[in-house]
């Protein structure tokens, strides 16, 4: 369940670094996109049971385990609340975002 | 090495070259407007001459993206449609050729609704010139049989990894039957390796495909896939002359002129019509007419140079369309004349439309467009946008 990590954009110096058409190794040339978010879903790890729910619901797969940890990628969660709706265990909490 | 010869259909010539390109996976919608192709090709899966597996899906729109699905894999892809099958792809049309997936389609000619038929007609492909295949129109089956072995190995080049349509005009091509020959087995795996790509899913090297590019990059992803087309010119002319040491037959690459030389005036044609024209050609060569004909093979790549070299000499150029881009003009005569801008000199133009819905496109309808031409390059004003073989006046 590791992610791959979002290699930092860099401004290529000519077109032939780019990749082959629309085929890149993971992580390459994605943009963070999680901006327009409005609740932010966070995870009560003790009530959690790790049944990895979440993990399969999640439209965007942005949930993922970490150790003994659910982690969520805020840099491309929307906000949807799906997980928080699906958890069992109502380890999932959707929170305000601050401006 | 010569093939057998044999008599068959411009579809069971088609079923044919793609059984000799090897592809692993045929996916088709069996139904109207479908042809003869995809059912021949089941008969050679089921009757084992074609160790391929043959995927009925529920659609034009599943056929183009389970093609997709194949070719992700480094696998080789085919598949055929014609008309409303082809629209109802055109959103994995622009998807498969982005990712560049040299998938090789045939496409029926056939008129497109409301009203519909299955009739020739080339507004179905000549409306999908922007999806980023590339797409050439055949004169006969053995062209036909020829340039499917030929597709493969243009579409899969690395230098060029862009989707390749094989259009044939619909009836008068498709359902009409002519001696072929079918080159042997050996000859084509020889011209025709296996694919090998780095394009694809692999478990030893993950990869993303078909991903999301932002606006930081994505006009340079499209920059290079348009720079792959235009470059494509290189692998059809290097194909072409390569196919024809190998089993006897050139076709020209992107056009092939025919007695234009010394011709006044010249008519750009493609697919069947193209053989109609060369007879009328040659009977008016005979009256002492100097009139030539362009067949345009390829469209995209569209011919820029080869257009200006050829039609740039002459005093008036026809565009023969069969298709009509309703509220402008026909949509090959637009390109036409879009090469042609860049001349210096820009010889006379004009768009003849006809031919559609199956409307026959006769030797006496071409005969009377070279003589608009010849009127034309003696002075004679003519309206730019002429439709022809029309069975009433359109007019009180």
């Amino acid at each position: 369940m590791n992610r791959p990590e979002v290699q930092p954009y860099q401004k290529p110096f000519c077109i032939k670094e780019l990749p082959l058409g629309s085929t890149f190794t993971g992580g390459h040339l994605v943009e963070k996109n999680a901006g327009w978010r409005t609740f932010r879903p966070i995870v009560d790890q003790d009530k959690c049971t790790g049944c990895l729910r979440c993990y399969l619901v999640c439209p965007d797969g942005v949930i993922f385990r970490s150790g003994d940890e659910m982690v969520i990628d805020y840099d491309f969660c929307k906000g949807c609340g799906v997980c928080a709706y699906e958890c069992k265990a109502r380890a999932i909490e959707m929170i305000k975002e601050e401006l | 090495m010569p093939g057998q010869k044999t008599f068959v259909s411009g579809d069971e010539a088609v079923a044919m070259g793609a059984r000799l390109a090897r592809p692993h996976v045929i996916s088709a919608y069996p139904i109207t407007p479908q042809t003869v192709v995809v059912e021949r090709l089941s008969d050679y899966v089921e009757d084992g001459s074609l160790n391929a597996e043959f995927m009925h899906v529920e659609s034009e729109h599943s056929a183009m993206s389970a093609a997709m699905g194949v070719s992700s894999v480094g696998a080789r892809a085919f598949t055929a449609t014609s008309s409303q099958g082809l629209l109802h792809m055109c959103e994995g049309l622009h998807y498969a050729s982005g990712a560049r997936f040299p998938i090789v389609m045939m496409n029926a000619n056939r008129a497109t609704a409301a009203p519909w038929n299955i009739y020739g007609d080339q507004r179905d492909s000549l409306s999908m010139l922007d999806c980023g295949w590339i797409q050439v129109y055949v004169e006969d089956a053995q062209e036909a049989l020829d340039m499917i072995i030929q597709a493969y190995r243009i579409a899969e080049d690395p230098e060029v990894l862009t989707p390749f349509m094989v259009n044939l005009d619909g009836f008068v091509l498709t359902h009409t039957y002519e001696l072929v020959e079918v080159p042997p087995q050996e000859t084509v795996d020889a011209f025709l390796p296996p694919y090998q790509t780095v394009n694809k899913m692999d478990l030893a090297n993950p990869q993303s495909l078909c991903i999301t590019v932002g606006p930081n990059l994505n006009l340079e992803i499209k920059y290079q896939q348009h720079m792959a087309m235009v470059n494509a010119e290189k692998a059809i002319d290097a194909v072409d002359r390569e196919f024809g040491d190998v089993f006897g037959r050139y076709y020209g690459g992107m056009v092939q002129g025919y007695r234009c030389e010394d011709a006044e005036v010249i008519l750009a044609a493609t697919g069947t019509t193209a053989g109609t024209a060369r007879v009328v050609v040659d009977a008016m060569r005979e009256q002492g007419h100097a009139v030539g004909l362009l067949k345009l093979r390829y469209l995209r790549p569209f011919p820029i140079r080869q257009v200006c070299d050829i039609a740039g000499r002459v005093k008036a150029v026809g565009v023969l369309d069969r298709d009509i881009s309703f509220g402008l003009e026909g949509t090959i005569y637009t390109n036409v004349n879009s090469a042609l801008s860049r001349l210096a000199q820009k010889p006379l133009t004009l768009n003849f439309v006809g031919g559609l819905g199956g409307r026959d496109i006769s030797r006496e309808n071409i005969e009377s467009i070279f003589t608009t031409l010849l009127a034309a390059a003696g002075g004679v004003s003519q309206p730019e946008v002429q439709f022809f073989g029309m069975e009433c006046a359109t007019d009180e």
